[in-house]
């Protein structure tokens, strides 16, 4: 009885339907790092345990209490962005970008910190400020934005940089800025972009251009997206088959247990595959809507409503850069790619996104 | 109060909110369309071209080079072989920034810029997207050195390939030519002859002496291996195999230890010598003085070398055993005579009275001989013992060109011998209407007069005096002269030999044939020409000297050699044929320059037969290894 009871509590706040969906993604994530990895279990293991910590953080996300969540949005937000200044200045160098800082027993990235930090914090920020909302408030949320932002794509990490960025715009966006602002703001960031362009990395800038035609430099920038996009559309309809994708197992995929295991997933299982991957990605976004809908306080409306959209662009991101219709910037797969940190704050994200559903009511009354 | 109006905003905040939020569902939606839209062109519609791209990724076509045979001589001795060694090739459609990259190797390797240069010239001319080597004959330190940087550099590999070489150097290149990169011309012969896929990869071809004339049976067919390959280019597995069939193995009919006594006997002079057996045409030696280093040509002789092979005035490129042109000289002098006896000229016992010179009936111009007194009474025996110009500008007048040039003809003469081995050049054996054509004269008597003598027009290659001496003393029966002995098939342990048939029966009168033949003997006998060289040799055997003028003496003026610089001096000549009742060997000796035929040819040709026929070895034997069968290695 008091067992049962236990277990009641320790579920209580979890939501079943999008529990389930996301435990079947992440089984799949495990079938296709299997592959990608050429069936190196040590890789597969060191995956079971991001799992494993990430559910953990799922677990806390969803029973944190969510006037707690309000009273460490400040707090998180000035320690990323403390942390975000470390990097630059003591960060580790690896692959041309100074993006992790050591600190002892593992080496963090600050940046992912930032993912869930400045939606909390703008979202903290209109809460406190909901009843008089002024065009001032606007640009102070933008301020709390484009600070981090800012450093992040100093490091460089472009990728990280806009999926923060967007986290953000949606937040702006949701909090019910006005469409001409908006509409001003875009045109100023279309005006700006040449400006933009001149303070981009050589190598972002090569990006970019090689998504417009990635075969002038086929052995060079552009060879991720065409190996990528031979990966996928060599899958055919039915897939090569599990362990059998050739581009994978010969080497011709890079990055393919991260950024590129999309290619890996596409190449083995073909548009089949695609289909019910995409279905389940839409099943777990359809329900994060739901959730939102349902938030019954502004902050947690604008948080539920970020953590949504975030995941979804991360979704179109990804995918589109490995089909080759946007350029590569380094964004992963959510819930299927390896990488530990971003593992964890994705399902942090989701276990808040639980907990906002089961404190509805209590928060309405 | 707040109250109202925070709860009138809430509300409407709420059903702006529920409206964004349904704006950006709608939006993910159209992305999501997107992603799919694009899936299902890259799965659907596009499958095949993805699919084929996928498969020219994994999939590697190696050509294998077959190995080129060997060429031996009639012992087993190795002319040619190939040995294997270790090249660093690029394959340059697979490298980004290719002088980067060789910059950035020759940090490992070295690079000299003649190697730079060389692999431009490769790049140039190579036709298929295949690997070229930037530097050949790798040491250990280096491949070891390479291998521990390799993954620096995709489309760099280190292979061992078999190279060609000549392991003597000068002594056989004229005969046995060489080997060189496939130009495109060649390369258009090749693809002409649908041939080209037996090449693939193989870039070599033979370019001059047997190594040309036999490239066929030498070179072989490539095989070709389908193999899987990964993103660094390494083979995963073989997919299907068609192995390489190597190329025969050649055994000439070459005596190589012959050769290298007859081009030790050469001393420093430049000349030539061909040694024909009779009795079936097989060529024993084959020389052609100075020779060069056929190794500088395989991968491109440099600019320097070239140069130094080019320029020289002795033309070691030349050869002058099958191109060389001279004037025959007193070496057709027994032909002369076989024509005097067959035309019913001349009869074995007539003789003239040699006055030293011959005049044409009311002509004052005096042909002179050799001797300035003359030789006394001189019947066709002592005309060739002694070599009397004088019995054979009178013959000359008598037979009339026209049969001259029609028994010449049958010698040969004029006409390329049909040896196996390309660039042979015809010599000149004029005749009225080759005069009128050339020159656009008409014949006078006296053109004929110095063509008795082998003075005239006529000119005469080595080989094509030698085979006329082969057809002499294997009594006007002619083979062919051929270098090919066997061919050996390695695949297969077959052999092949050439058709060594009859060529042709001049059907001469035996009498005049011995003759001519004794009279012959009698020229390396006391009171012959070339009684020097024939002293104490335990054989019999039959020759002919003579000389070939380099430049014309006036009327009155004579030939002194001390007074004439090296180059303006005679070419001397030398025949000669043994055993002379049976012969074994006949040959053709010229020595550029060499003055009288006598003093320096008929040495040579003495030594060439001691050899032959006694077995006896050159003082300063040479050490030259056995080859161990006919390893195809």
């Amino acid at each position: 009885m008091i067992r049962q009871r236990l277990w009641q509590r320790f579920i209580a706040h979890l939501d079943p339907t999008l529990l389930a969906s996301l435990g079947i993604l992440l089984l799949i994530s495990l079938v296709v790092l299997y592959s990608a990895s050429d069936g190196n279990w040590y890789r597969v293991l060191t995956h079971m345990t991001n799992i494993l910590v990430a559910c953990t953080a799922l677990w806390v996300g969803a029973n944190t209490p969510l006037h707690y969540l309000m009273r460490v949005a400040v707090p998180i937000y000035l320690l990323g962005l403390a942390l975000l200044i470390a990097v630059g200045f003591f960060g580790e160098i690896a692959n041309g970008a100074r993006r992790w800082l050591n600190v002892g027993v593992t080496t963090i990235q600050p940046a992912e910190l930032m993912r869930i930090a400045v939606p909390l914090m703008m979202a903290w920020y209109f809460e406190k400020c909901q009843v008089t909302l002024t065009l001032k408030n606007y640009c102070f949320a933008a301020l709390l934005l484009l600070l981090p932002v800012t450093l992040i794509a100093r490091q460089p990490d472009l990728g990280t940089a806009i999926m923060i960025a967007a986290s953000g715009l949606y937040v702006l966006f949701l909090a019910g800025i006005s469409w001409r602002i908006m509409l001003a703001i875009f045109v100023t960031f279309m005006a700006s972009l040449p400006l933009v362009w001149s303070t981009l990395h050589d190598y972002q800038r090569h990006r970019i251009m090689m998504l417009i035609d990635p075969s002038q430099d086929a052995l060079g920038r552009g060879y991720h997206t065409i190996q990528s996009t031979i990966a996928i559309g060599s899958g055919g309809i039915f897939g090569k088959g599990y362990l059998n994708g050739t581009q994978t197992h010969l080497d011709f995929l890079p990055e393919r247990t991260t950024d590129f295991i999309f290619a890996v997933y596409s190449e083995e299982f073909g548009l089949i595959g695609n289909l019910v991957l995409l279905s389940l990605y839409l099943f777990v976004i359809s329900r994060s809507f739901i959730i939102t809908t349902h938030a019954s306080t502004y902050f947690t409306r604008l948080m539920a409503g970020s953590i949504t959209l975030t995941f979804c662009t991360y979704i179109f991101v990804n995918i589109g850069m490995v089909s080759g219709i946007l350029p590569v910037v380094g964004v992963p797969l959510p819930l299927i790619s390896y990488g530990g940190t971003s593992m964890v704050i994705l399902l942090l994200c989701f276990g808040i996104l639980m907990g906002i559903h089961k404190n509805k009511r209590i928060v309405q009354t | 109060m707040k109250y109202p109006i925070e709860l009138k905003n809430d509300k409407q905040d709420i059903y702006y909110f529920k409206l964004r939020l349904a704006l950006c569902f709608g939006f993910v939606f159209l992305l999501f369309f997107i992603l799919l839209i694009r899936l299902l062109y890259l799965q659907g519609i596009q499958k095949n071209h993805y699919q084929t791209l996928a498969e020219g990724n994994r999939i590697s076509i190696v050509p294998i080079t077959p190995n080129r045979g060997l060429i031996l001589d009639r012992r087993g001795l190795v002319l040619a072989h190939n040995y294997p060694a270790y090249t660093l090739e690029i394959t340059p459609n697979k490298v980004s920034n290719l002088s980067a990259t060789i910059d950035e190797l020759s940090k490992l390797v070295d690079i000299r810029p003649a190697d730079r240069k060389n692999f431009a010239r490769l790049m140039a001319d190579s036709f298929r997207a295949e690997s070229l080597s930037i530097r050949n004959h790798l040491t250990d330190t280096e491949v070891a050195r390479f291998s521990a940087q390799r993954y620096r550099f995709p489309g760099v590999e280190v292979k061992a390939r078999l190279f060609r070489e000549y392991p003597h150097h000068e002594k056989f290149s004229h005969l046995i030519g060489y080997i060189g990169r496939i130009n495109k011309s060649e390369l258009e012969q090749l693809e002409e002859d649908e041939l080209s896929n037996d090449y693939r990869g193989s870039g070599y071809i033979g370019k001059t002496g047997i190594e040309k004339n036999y490239e066929n049976d030498l070179h072989g067919k490539a095989g070709i291996k389908r193999v899987e390959v990964d993103a660094g280019g390494r083979e995963v597995r073989v997919l299907s195999n068609t192995p390489p069939t190597s190329g025969n193995n050649l055994i000439l009919t070459i005596d190589a230890q012959l050769q290298e006594v007859a081009e030790q006997s050469f001393g420093n002079f430049r000349g030539a010598l061909v040694a024909i057996d009779p009795t079936n045409g097989e060529i024993l030696a084959f020389v052609s003085k100075p020779g060069y280093d056929p190794n500088l040509f395989i991968d491109g002789i440099d600019e320097q070398n070239w140069r130094d092979l080019n320029d020289s005035p002795d033309v070691p490129l030349n050869n002058r055993a099958l191109r060389g042109q001279y004037s025959p000289g007193s070496t057709i002098k027994p032909f002369m005579a076989l024509a005097g006896l067959h035309y019913n000229k001349r009869s074995p016992s007539y003789s003239i009275k040699d006055p030293g010179h011959f005049s044409l009936s009311g002509s004052a111009h005096r042909y002179r001989d050799w001797k300035k007194d003359g030789h006394g009474t001189v019947d066709l025996f002592k005309s060739i013992v002694v070599s009397c110009d004088t019995y054979y500008y009178g013959l000359a007048n008598e037979l009339g060109i026209d049969n001259i040039f029609n028994f010449f003809s049958r010698f040969g003469f004029g006409k390329k011998t049909g040896i196996d081995m390309e660039g042979e050049v015809s010599g000149l054996m004029p005749s009225q209407e080759w005069k009128r054509k050339r020159h656009n004269q008409q014949w006078y008597a006296g053109d004929t007069i110095s063509v008795g003598i082998g003075q005239g027009y006529d000119l005469v290659t080595p080989l094509q005096l030698a085979y006329a001496t082969a057809i002499l003393a294997n009594d006007g029966v002619a083979y062919r002269p051929h270098l090919l002995k066997e061919v050996q098939s390695v695949r297969v342990n077959e052999r092949r030999f050439p058709k060594m048939d009859i060529e042709f029966n001049l059907n001469l009168n035996q009498d005049h044939l011995k003759l001519v033949k004794s009279a012959m003997v009698g020229v390396t006998q006391p009171g012959g020409t070339a009684a020097r060289a024939g002293v104490g040799a335990p054989y019999t055997f039959a020759g002919k000297t003579g000389t070939a003028q380099v430049i014309g003496m006036k009327q009155g003026e004579h030939y002194i050699e001390r007074k004439v610089q090296e180059r303006y001096r005679d070419h001397a000549w030398f025949i000669a044929f043994a055993p002379a009742d049976q012969p074994k060997i006949a040959m053709a000796v010229l020595v550029e320059n060499g003055g009288h035929g006598s003093s320096v040819a008929a040495p040579i040709a003495r030594k060439v037969l001691d050899h032959f026929l006694l077995n006896k070895a050159p003082q300063s034997a040479p050490a030259m290894h056995e080859a161990k069968g006919g390893a195809n290695d």
